[in-house]
């Protein structure tokens, strides 16, 4: 078809109702024009007009095969088919519904993993040329911190490497909202990242406004310079390119802003998943830089055409040629860098993870496919009699097939649509996951080619569901099908035996599942009945550590206590403390010292290493954490006083069991300590994971702390309560960020979320394979009850009772299950064990939760039989004696 | 009157157009002029001449408007366009070759 000619059809239709008229018209002149030629050749005018008219033919088919030429008679068909496929599907609403549902459900997850996949395996990273980047760690701790290598190392490989176009890194060894912003409006705990000034070079990134950083500003004491990054910039400084040059007070000293990041590039979800980066900082590469040690991930760019490998030995060779240790002014680590693709690294952990669930969830498609084409077959056999009566009223076999197609694609497209909500919503709640350690989740979206594969997908599934069914439809356009009562024609392909065996499957996989998510759930309500070990009523903290930098340790003891008393004089504040450890807080808390008592030998002590915590006097009252004998701190524990340590029961049961610890001896840190309390064990890491061995000391002790956190118990519920402490501490210290003010209870209901996240997963999977299982077996009972309905009237009509027959329907029901269940139990007991990591407070074969799923499946098959069984005993016995 | 002769496939658009090139004419017209110059061997169906004129008139090889016929009534009258006279001129091509070609092979078989 022409451009011209669709133009023309395309007119035409608009004018159809005109150009008919018109068309009458002509017909009406035609007639008369030949009836007047035959009244000259001699018939009567009556004569001539009949004569006429009768040669003119069918007018009828004439103005149809003319309005073939108005429109696209062939789309025109489509949609006749497809409305018509949508009156008979609302007609079976419920068939519908459940096709859709279970369709739409199994698209949307379908297309929530491939996003995920797509965004952390197929997408190439934003950088520039990603293929051509490499990490480069020092030997092959799976922990960040200890993948870190040296500066003397990073210029080796610089000034000696010939397969790299340029090596730079970051420093990961930064505390997140170490660094206080200052200045114009809110004070603001941020996160400062030092990079090294080829790092944004490398990755190829140009900044949104500004420029990187120069090689001036990379120098030890250079004036101090920072980067935005984007979404800091957009949040903070509202898109405002004018922050470009403008002095901005990190920490009470200027920093000139000299550039922002653009929005693609996203350093945390690339090399930090679950820690912001708000700024960067340049890192030099220094001799001062060089005695910190291994400070620097490596991130490195190979010249075009150099193989990893190539690369791999070259970096061995120069870094074994080295000399370790000291040589003159410099000293040097010795290093083993192992090279691997940037992407690797970045997602490759998460790979099996990925495919496990990509296979999860194509097999559920894969069930979702059976299900529907089960039920469509179904309803396809049931309408056996009013597919032959359509073929004998003239619709051709090829005309049965476009119509059950159009059936399926009418089902599809809705399943399409829900799909596609579903999966909006899924990869929107996914993308916003914060906190997570799973990298690039932001990227998770549906885009372009996310919707090119939903397309597909359907495409597959519409085919898949129309198929058999159409093939079935044109084999029923024979007049012999409507007399035929009993047998099917869905031999062959479609067995009953395989019908019944996915249903079997589909029943033992529910099994499975809902183990699963029964144990994680009971694990779940289990962690959170514990007992923290602290209140949680109330109670509320706030960071805040002075700035160490220019400041002795006394003058921040001071600040810390004059914020004290700011707090403490509000009236609803009961008690208030300080703790360098948050319990389930967001500092890290891992630091551990190793302690020496006099009763034990040092090779026994040396294996206890109990966590340090510095508190101060009102810690444990305001966390109302029980002291087991002794007391807690007093404001006489100052330095300069006894060294005085408070132990919790854990580390007093490891190195004085049965005794009593007060009054004795404990070497912590150096020096010799006397323990004057016995605090009770507090969860700390996390509810499910056990209390360890901490020992406590006064705050202003030496050993110094990275963060602390003042923790205020209040009369009132925490709303109020923060309000008036943010305005006490803002008088004592307008520089001081409050805005990050967590209430005890939002940080223990953070340390459940991925427990929760976990639990909601499975469960939905269980939910939807229950939904599934059910519809597998309602399919085929009702299947097996319309085939065999001759028989059924024979049975009623010798005498057996309605009830007897739905009897024999459900035992048929529950012999499906029991295959099911026989078979799922043992399996699901297996794979259970695989959780054993996850669970908490139950075994993998607890008795309550396989109770509970028993019930439940039994449950929902009598539910699926029942339906069925009482259509069986409808039937009118008296077909039995019609003849046929 | 000559032996009637069946109007071969796909060769009824092109004696429309040809028709029209002589002049703008009605259905009926068509029909009696096709039949004339024939010299009344071939007869246009009523049933196969709308629904083509309808068919090229949406390709936009006819344009037609309306008029008033001899007895008074309206009618739409039809006219061959420029791209219809291009149609015309491959199409009568493309079937001289065709009968060129089967004569060829007929008069080959005959010696």
């Amino acid at each position: 078809m022409t451009l011209r000619e669709f133009l023309g059809r395309l007119a035409a239709w608009y004018r159809r109702d005109a150009l008919d008229r018109d068309l009458a018209a002509d017909l009406e002149a035609h007639v008369e024009l030949l009836a007047r030629e035959l009244e000259a050749g001699g018939l009567s005018r009556a004569a001539a007009r009949t004569a006429a008219r009768r040669q003119v033919g069918n007018l009828t088919g004439l103005r149809e095969r003319s309005r073939d030429a108005w429109g696209f008679p062939g789309f025109e068909a489509l949609v006749r088919d497809v409305r018509f496929a949508a009156r008979r599907l609302r007609r079976d609403a419920g068939m519908t519904f459940f096709a859709i549902v279970i369709g739409g459900l199994g698209i949307g997850a379908s297309t929530t993993v491939f996003s995920l996949c797509d965004a952390l395996l197929l997408r190439p990273l934003p950088v520039r040329e990603p293929e051509r980047l490499v990490w480069i760690s020092n030997g092959t701790s799976e922990n960040l911190s200890e993948q870190t290598a040296q500066v003397a190392n990073l210029e080796a490989m610089v000034e000696r490497g010939r397969s790299f176009e340029g090596i730079a890194g970051f420093s990961p060894f930064y505390g997140p909202g170490d660094i206080r912003l200052t200045g114009d409006g809110e004070p603001e705990r941020v996160t400062g990242v030092p990079v090294t000034q080829t790092f944004f070079p490398l990755l190829g990134i140009r900044p949104e406004a500004g420029r990187l950083f120069d090689q001036d500003e990379a120098r030890d004491g250079a004036p101090r310079t920072a980067m935005l990054g984007h979404r800091f910039w957009v949040r903070r400084f509202g898109r405002d390119p004018g922050v470009v040059g403008r002095t901005i007070t990190l920490d009470g000293v200027p920093v000139r802003v000299i550039g922002v990041l653009p929005a693609s590039f996203d350093f945390e979800q690339l090399f930090t998943p679950g820690r912001t980066a708000d700024l960067f900082t340049p890192y030099p590469l220094s001799p001062e830089t060089n005695r910190r040690g291994n400070t620097l991930a490596l991130v490195g760019r190979l010249k075009p055409g150099v193989t990893l490998d190539a690369a791999q030995a070259e970096l061995t060779a120069i870094t074994a040629r080295l000399p370790a240790g000291r040589t003159g002014d410099t000293w040097r680590n010795a290093m083993t860098p192992v090279v691997g693709p940037l992407r690797d690294h970045v997602s490759g952990r998460f790979t099996s993870a990925l495919y496990v669930l990509a296979g999860a969830v194509a097999f559920l498609m894969l069930l979702v496919y059976g299900n529907v084409a089960n039920l469509l077959l179904v309803r396809a056999s049931v309408r056996r009699k009013e597919m032959a009566l359509r073929a004998a009223l003239g619709a051709s076999g090829r005309h049965l097939r476009r119509q059950m197609l159009a059936e399926s694609l009418v089902l599809c497209a809705g399943a399409a649509a829900l799909g596609i909500v579903v999966a909006v919503g899924a990869t929107s709640l996914v993308s916003r996951l914060q906190d997570t350690s799973i990298p690039l989740l932001s990227a998770v979206r549906v885009d372009g080619g996310v919707l090119a594969f939903t397309i597909a997908l359907t495409l597959v599934t519409g085919i898949g569901f129309g198929i058999l069914p159409a093939l079935q439809a044109a084999g029923l356009a024979r007049p012999a099908a409507l007399a035929d009562e009993s047998r099917g024609s869905t031999g062959g392909l479609w067995s009953g035996k395989i019908r019944r065996a996915v249903a079997v499957g589909e029943v033992a996989l529910v099994c499975v599942l809902l183990a699963g998510a029964g144990l994680l759930l009971r694990s779940f309500t289990r962690v959170l009945d514990v007992q923290p070990g602290f209140t949680t009523d109330n109670v509320i903290a706030l960071r805040v550590d002075p700035v160490r930098e220019g400041s002795t340790t006394r003058e921040r003891r001071a600040y810390l206590d004059q914020l004290v008393r700011a707090v403490r004089g509000l009236p609803q504040v009961a008690a208030t403390g300080l703790t360098d450890a948050l319990p389930l807080g967001d500092n890290s808390g891992w630091r551990r010292w190793s302690v020496q008592t006099p009763e034990l030998p040092r090779e026994e002590t040396r294996e206890i290493e109990p966590l340090v915590r510095m508190v101060d006097a009102g810690y444990f009252a305001t966390l109302r954490i029980p002291l087991r004998s002794g007391r807690a701190f007093t404001d006489a524990d100052v330095p300069g006083s006894e060294p005085v340590i408070i132990v919790n029961e854990r580390l007093a049961d490891a190195l004085w069991p049965g005794a009593d610890p007060i009054g004795r001896t404990l070497t912590a840190g150096g020096t010799e300590r006397r323990v004057v309390g016995v605090a009770a064990a507090t969860r700390y890491f996390s509810l499910d994971r056990p209390a360890e061995p901490e020992m406590y000391m006064p705050v202003g002790h030496p050993g110094g702390f990275s963060s602390v956190d003042l923790v205020v118990r209040g009369e009132v519920p925490p709303a109020t309560l923060i309000t008036d402490m943010r305005a006490a501490l803002r008088r004592a210290d307008p520089s001081l960020p409050t805005a990050n003010v967590r209430t005890m209870e939002q940080l223990v209901d953070h340390s459940l979320f991925a427990r929760r996240f976990v639990v909601l997963l499975v469960g939905a999977f269980g939910v939807f394979g229950l939904l599934l299982a059910a519809l597998g077996l309602y399919a085929v009972i009702s299947y097996s009850v319309s085939q065999r309905t001759q028989e059924i009237a024979i049975r009623m009509a010798l005498g057996a009772s309605a009830g007897g027959v739905a009897a024999r329907i459900l035992r048929e029901t529950g012999r499906l299950a029991v295959a099911g269940v026989a078979i799922g139990l043992p399996l699901s007991l297996a794979t259970t064990r695989a959780l054993r990591g996850l669970l908490f407070g139950v075994v993998p074969t607890d008795p309550v939760t396989f109770a509970a799923v028993l019930a439940v499946l039994g449950g929902v098959v009598a539910l699926a039989g029942y339906l069925p069984a009482r259509r069986a005993t409808q039937v009118d016995p008296g077909i039995a004696l019609k003849p046929h | 009157m000559g032996d009637s002769a069946r109007l071969l496939a796909g060769t009824l658009d092109l004696l429309i157009l040809k028709t029209l090139t002589m002049g703008v004419l009605h259905g009926y017209g068509i029909a009696q002029n096709i039949h004339r110059l024939s010299k009344e061997a071939l007869r246009v169906e009523e049933g196969s001449l709308y629904p083509a004129l309808q068919r090229i008139q949406v390709k936009g090889w006819v344009a037609s408007e309306s008029k008033k016929t001899p007895t008074g009534r309206r009618a739409r009258y039809y006219r061959i366009t420029a791209a219809g006279r291009k149609q015309l001129a491959s199409e009568e091509a493309v079937f001289q070759r065709s009968v060129a070609a089967t004569t060829h092979v007929l008069r080959a078989a005959e010696s």
